[in-house]
Order: C-alpha cells, then structure tokens, then sequence
C-alpha cells in the first residue's frame, strides 16, 4: 500500500515545475546555509510569505528544498572556513578544516555532500516505512494524547537540550505567553494587549524567526568579528571518484551514524547532540583514534551523516502528528496552517498528494542537491568572500523585506527588529532560541489540546496519566522535565563530576 | 555577565506580574464551557515567576564576572543596529524600495569603503530586484514612498 502511495507522490515531485522549484530552492537554500545570519529556519521563514500564491504541494516543495540546500551548505563553510554555518556542522569542522588545510578540501568535501546524501536517503527511507503507520496510530489520538506529545517535545529541550535546564524552561514559558497575546478564538476576548491596538494581531512566529535567527545572528558575528580566511575549494571528477571508491570502507561508520541520527532527531533540537554523538562513537570504534581532529575522514562522514538523517528524521512527527522536531520544521508547520491544510494525521487521508508528494520530493531533493553542490562548491564558496558590509545590509534588507511581506504590515518590521536584539542578548545569555519558536508555533494547538482535555476531564490534570497512550508519555515527558534535577545526584554516586560538559543547543 | 542575568530575570519576572494581573482580569477558573481564558496563561506566568526567581539565585550564587559586552566589541555591534533601526525608519517615510537603497549606499559607503561603481550598482539592482520577485511575480506588495506614487504605483 505504500508503494502506490509513493509512486502518487513521485508523479507530484517529478512534474518539471515542482522539479524546478526544486533547484531554486536547494540553491537559495545553500547560499542561505553558507551565509553568517541566514540559517535553515529564517530562510525557511523569509520565504515562505512568497508561497502563499503557490499551490501547497508546490510551496512544500521548495521549502524543504531550501531546508536540504541549507544543510548541505552548512557543510561548505565548514569544512573551507572552519566557521561552522550551523550548529550541527560544528563537529564537522573537526576534521573537515585540518583536511582542508592539508590541501584536501576536495576529498572532505566530498565525503561531508556524500555523508549528508546518505543521511538523508536512510532518513526518508524509514519516514516513507514508517509514517503511515505513525499517522494511523495518531488517528486514534484525542486531545489529551496531542498534549502529552506536546509537553514531551518540550520536556526533551529541558532533559536532553543541555545547558541551563531553567533558562530553557524560561524560553518555552515566554514563547508560549507570546502565543497568548491577541484574540482568543475560543472565547473572543482580547488577551495580555492591555489597550493596544497593534497588539491585538499578537506576534507572528514568522517575525520572530526572522528576528531571533536573522537580525540576532548578525549582531551576534559582528561582535565575534568577521573573518572569513578560508582555503581554496579544489574539487574536480576525479577526486569525488576517488574518495567514493574509499568510502565504502567506512559503512559501520554510515550505518552507526545514520541510526542515532535518526533516533535523536525526531526529538527536538537532535541535530547538533547526533553529530556530536556520532563522531564521539566514530572515535570510539575507530582503529586510529589518535587520528580524530588531525583531518581524518571517518572524522567527517559521522557528524554530516547523522546531522543530515536527524534533519530528515525532524520532518517526521510533523508530517505525521503536527508537533515539528525543529525550528525549521515548525515554520514549515506555519506554512500549512497559512496554506490552510491541518497538520496532523488528517493529511495522509485528506490530501495523499501533499503528503506523498512532500516525501518523495525529499528523495528528488537530496538526489539533486548532492550533484548541484558538488558542481558548483566553487560557487557557493566565493559567497563568504563578499565583503562584509555587503552582506550586513543585504541581510538585513532581505530580513525586512521577509518580515513585511507576512502581513504587509509595517509594525512587524519594528518587531524584527526587538526580536534581533532579544535573540542577540538571549544567545549571550546562554537562554536557547529554538524553544521559544516551537513554543509560539504550536501556542494555540496546545492550548487548545489542553482545554479540550480538560473539558473532557472536567477539570482534572489525571486525565493525561489515566490513558493509557497518553500516560505513557506523559510520564516520559515528566521523567525528561525532572532529568536535570536528578542527574547531580546521579553523577555523584557513580562518581563523576557533577557539572556535565554543558552544550548549547540552537 | 552577573548584572545582564539579573536585569532580565527582573524583567521577566515584571513581565510575569504583568500577565498574572490580566490573567485575573479574564479569570483563571472554570466556566460552564471550560476553563477561562486566563487560566492558560495564568499557570504560565506562575512557573515563570518562579523560573525568575530561580534565575535570581543562579546569579547570584554563581557570579560571572565576565563582563556581558565589552566596549570595544559593542561598537560593532551598534555599527549594525542603528543604521538597520534608522532604515526602518525610513521605510515607514519613503517606502521600502527607496529606504533599502539609501540604507545599502550609505552602509557600503560609510563601513565598507567600497568603490561608487559597485555602491550605486547594488544599491539599485537589490530594490529592483526586490521588486520584481515580489510586487510583480509573486504579487507581494511592499511599503511605498512619495517616489512610488511618482511614478504611478
């Protein structure tokens, strides 16, 4: 039953306009991903004002193009510059540069855009197995089961997201209250506006995101101070021939990375913690372990494997349940609401073309965009050498012109710009951004969850530990929430350090 | 590093205050078709009360000394934010067309020092080519100036 669903979404992903918008997208994506300030979820958020007119199987297209173009870019300025463009690569420049650095940038690139492939593909493979089945089950799912999820996906940033656990709590808290502002449907009541017209519309996720991500970022490298001194890219034919014939020999390695990749990515914010995880275990298992941060390939091939699978893997519980695995995948969310399709497992009923079409189009994508980045990384690497103050207002004009256009209203442009400075302060104080995106995302959606569960329990909490699908996860979602709070003691009786090596999570 | 954790578990906390008092004015409890209006945010802004006040024994059991910003790298950093806020501005004033060429000159101009050639060439061809994927193919329209209406826009 699959197959045929599969062979529909192909028809979809194949017709020469969505094809095109393919490569449009996979190219604005890895000039997104290369570029300081401009990651996955802020092209993602740009963009999406422009689809409106598209028609949704289209417009999720060229979006989760742009999210693969994204990923693969972030790769080039690894592995050239050592600046990694996106959280998840950070690992990668471990090898990637000392590789480079030895005149081999040929080969680490080749091995990251080949790692990334195969990532991706194993990925998409087990969504196309596993989707329907996971949206079947959510079939049966009732409000009580949709908030448990919820408080799930966001117990993971506290339990699993590193760093200050109360900090992250706090981002959820103020992304959630943001959600609030504005009109409430269910009862038509003007809430936390306190008189102000402007604030009635509330805030719009797509702002935030822009701001946060695009304004905050840069800010952010303007202080570190821009230096882009990077190594030439020498790739041609024969070098992409030989390094393929060598990587076979690291299929452990694939395989290995691809599974945690995966596992960890359909939770929240799993990119960046898989490919740390992985190239930790490519060390591990590795012959030569000394080798590892010298310019080892295996080196590059665990991280970009395993960030690209988790990538893939974030676009499961939102094609499936509603609930995105990241901040990218939650503007996408956005996305279909705007559309007006209903995310959730309704979709694989109601519209198997979209569905369908957005899963084979990830087969389509990845097959494209490994080829389009391996022919121009010349290309995309002289975009780090435009001058800074090019890039400054270019960025900043695009993320106005982005912000504008979601509701051609002008007072979103000054909400840009508040957003860039709180992400900018944010990201200083160690607070994690990508909670607070989910949690204005979905605002509405657990709200909603949330009453209707307790309408339905007449007031009672229990309600979410008495089912049985729910309870289970609930107590999951409990157990991550009161994970900081255990592990000290933990630690201490095996005798660790209390303090765990803290990682910050975007 | 100690005083920016501060200020703004301060702020968070006013801002939780905040939506404790509107929470009460929508009521917090239960009505005859479910739970008010302000019962949601309501037990939001309580845990971020709390959160805050967590925050404010972190900093200060733990103090980082580092400073939050120094002075020689806010400079940059203000480099970015006013003339962006001061575009913004002009946006509103002379519509965004006009606003980003006026803002991506003066930029490249002042900061960059790069040649008239490439300040006026880009300075044009992002409006123009801003307008053309927006206002023309995807029918996006974008704040317009004096110089638009001009022009029969």
């Amino acid at each position: 039953m699959g197959f045929e669903n599969l062979l529909l979404g192909f028809q979809v992903a194949l017709q020469p306009y969505n094809l095109f918008l393919a490569v449009v997208g996979i190219m604005l994506g890895t000039i997104i991903g290369v570029l300081p300030g401009l990651g996955g979820a802020n092209g993602v958020a740009i963009l999406l004002p422009l689809t409106f007119s598209m028609p949704p199987n289209s417009a999720i297209i060229l979006l989760t193009s742009l999210y693969w173009g994204a990923l693969f870019g972030g790769a080039i300025t690894s592995v050239l510059f050592n600046i990694p463009g996106e959280p998840w690569s950070v690992a990668t420049t471990f090898d990637g540069f000392p590789m480079a650095q030895r005149g081999e940038s040929g080969q680490a690139l080749t091995a990251a855009f080949t790692s990334s492939f195969v990532g991706a593909l194993f990925a998409v493979i087990l969504i196309t197995l596993f989707a329907p089945i996971l949206a079947e089950v959510a079939l049966k799912f009732g409000p009580p089961e949709f908030f448990s999820i919820q408080l799930l996906t966001f117990s993971s940033f506290i339990g699993l997201g590193g760093g200050n656990p109360v900090k992250s709590l706090v981002s959820i808290l103020i992304g959630f209250i943001l959600a609030v502002v504005g009109l409430d449907i269910v009862t038509g009541t003007l809430r936390l506006t306190f008189g102000v017209t402007e604030l009635m519309k509330g805030f719009d996720f797509i702002v935030a995101v822009i701001g946060l991500f695009g304004i905050g970022e840069i800010l952010l490298t303007m202080e570190e101070g821009l230096s882009f001194r990077g190594t030439r890219a020498k790739i041609n034919p024969k070098v992409v021939w030989q390094t393929w014939k060598v990587l076979p020999r690291y299929y452990r390695t694939f395989i290995r990375s691809a599974f945690i990749g995966f596992w960890m990515g359909f939770k929240p914010g799993g990119a960046t913690p898989a490919s740390f995880m992985s190239y930790a275990f490519a060390k591990r298992f590795s012959k030569h372990p000394e080798r590892f941060g010298k310019g080892e390939i295996e080196g590059v091939v665990a991280p970009e494997t395993a960030a690209h699978a988790a990538g893939g893997a974030s676009l499961l519980p939102m094609i499936t349940l509603g609930i995105p695995g990241s901040p990218t995948a939650a503007v996408m969310l956005g996305g279909l609401i705007i559309w007006g399709l209903q995310p959730g497992p309704m979709l694989f009923k109601e519209k198997p073309d979209f569905v369908w079409g957005l899963i084979a189009s990830m087969y389509t994508g990845n097959v494209i965009g490994v080829l389009m980045v391996l022919a121009f990384v010349p290309f995309f690497a002289a975009i780090l050498r435009i001058p800074f103050a090019i890039l400054t207002p270019l960025i900043v004009s695009i993320c106005a012109v982005g912000a504008y256009s979601v509701h051609s209203s002008m007072i979103d442009v000054w909400y840009m710009l508040i957003f860039g400075v709180i992400g900018y302060a944010f990201k200083k104080l160690d607070y994690p951004l990508a909670p607070l995106v989910l949690a204005l995302v979905l605002g509405d959606l657990a709200e909603n969850a949330l009453r209707q569960s307790l309408i339905m329990s007449q007031g009672s909490v229990l309600i979410f530990f008495t089912r049985p699908i729910s309870g289970a996860i609930s107590a999951v979602a409990l157990f991550f929430f009161a994970l900081p709070l255990i592990t000290p003691y933990w630690r201490r009786l095996r005798g660790l350090p209390a303090q765990a090596p803290a990682r910050q999570e975007m | 590093m100690r005083a920016a954790d501060l200020t703004t578990a301060l702020v968070l906390m006013a801002g939780g205050v905040l939506v404790v008092g509107d929470s009460f004015r929508l009521g917090i409890g239960w009505s005859t078709d479910g739970p008010r209006s302000g019962f949601f945010p309501f037990w939001l802004a309580v845990v971020l009360l709390l959160c805050g006040a967590g925050l404010v024994v972190q900093a200060v059991r733990r103090a980082d000394r580092r400073p939050f910003v120094t002075r020689d790298a806010v400079r940059p950093v203000l480099k970015v934010l006013v003339p962006a806020s001061a575009f913004v501005v002009l946006i509103q004033v002379a519509g965004l067309y006009v606003a980003s060429a006026v803002y991506m000159g003066i930029y490249m101009r002042w900061i960059g020092r790069h040649s008239w050639l490439a300040v006026i060439g880009l300075s044009v061809a992002f409006p123009v080519l801003t307008f053309l994927v927006f206002e023309i193919w995807f029918l996006v329209p974008m704040p317009k100036g004096p110089l638009e209406a001009w022009l029969g826009y």
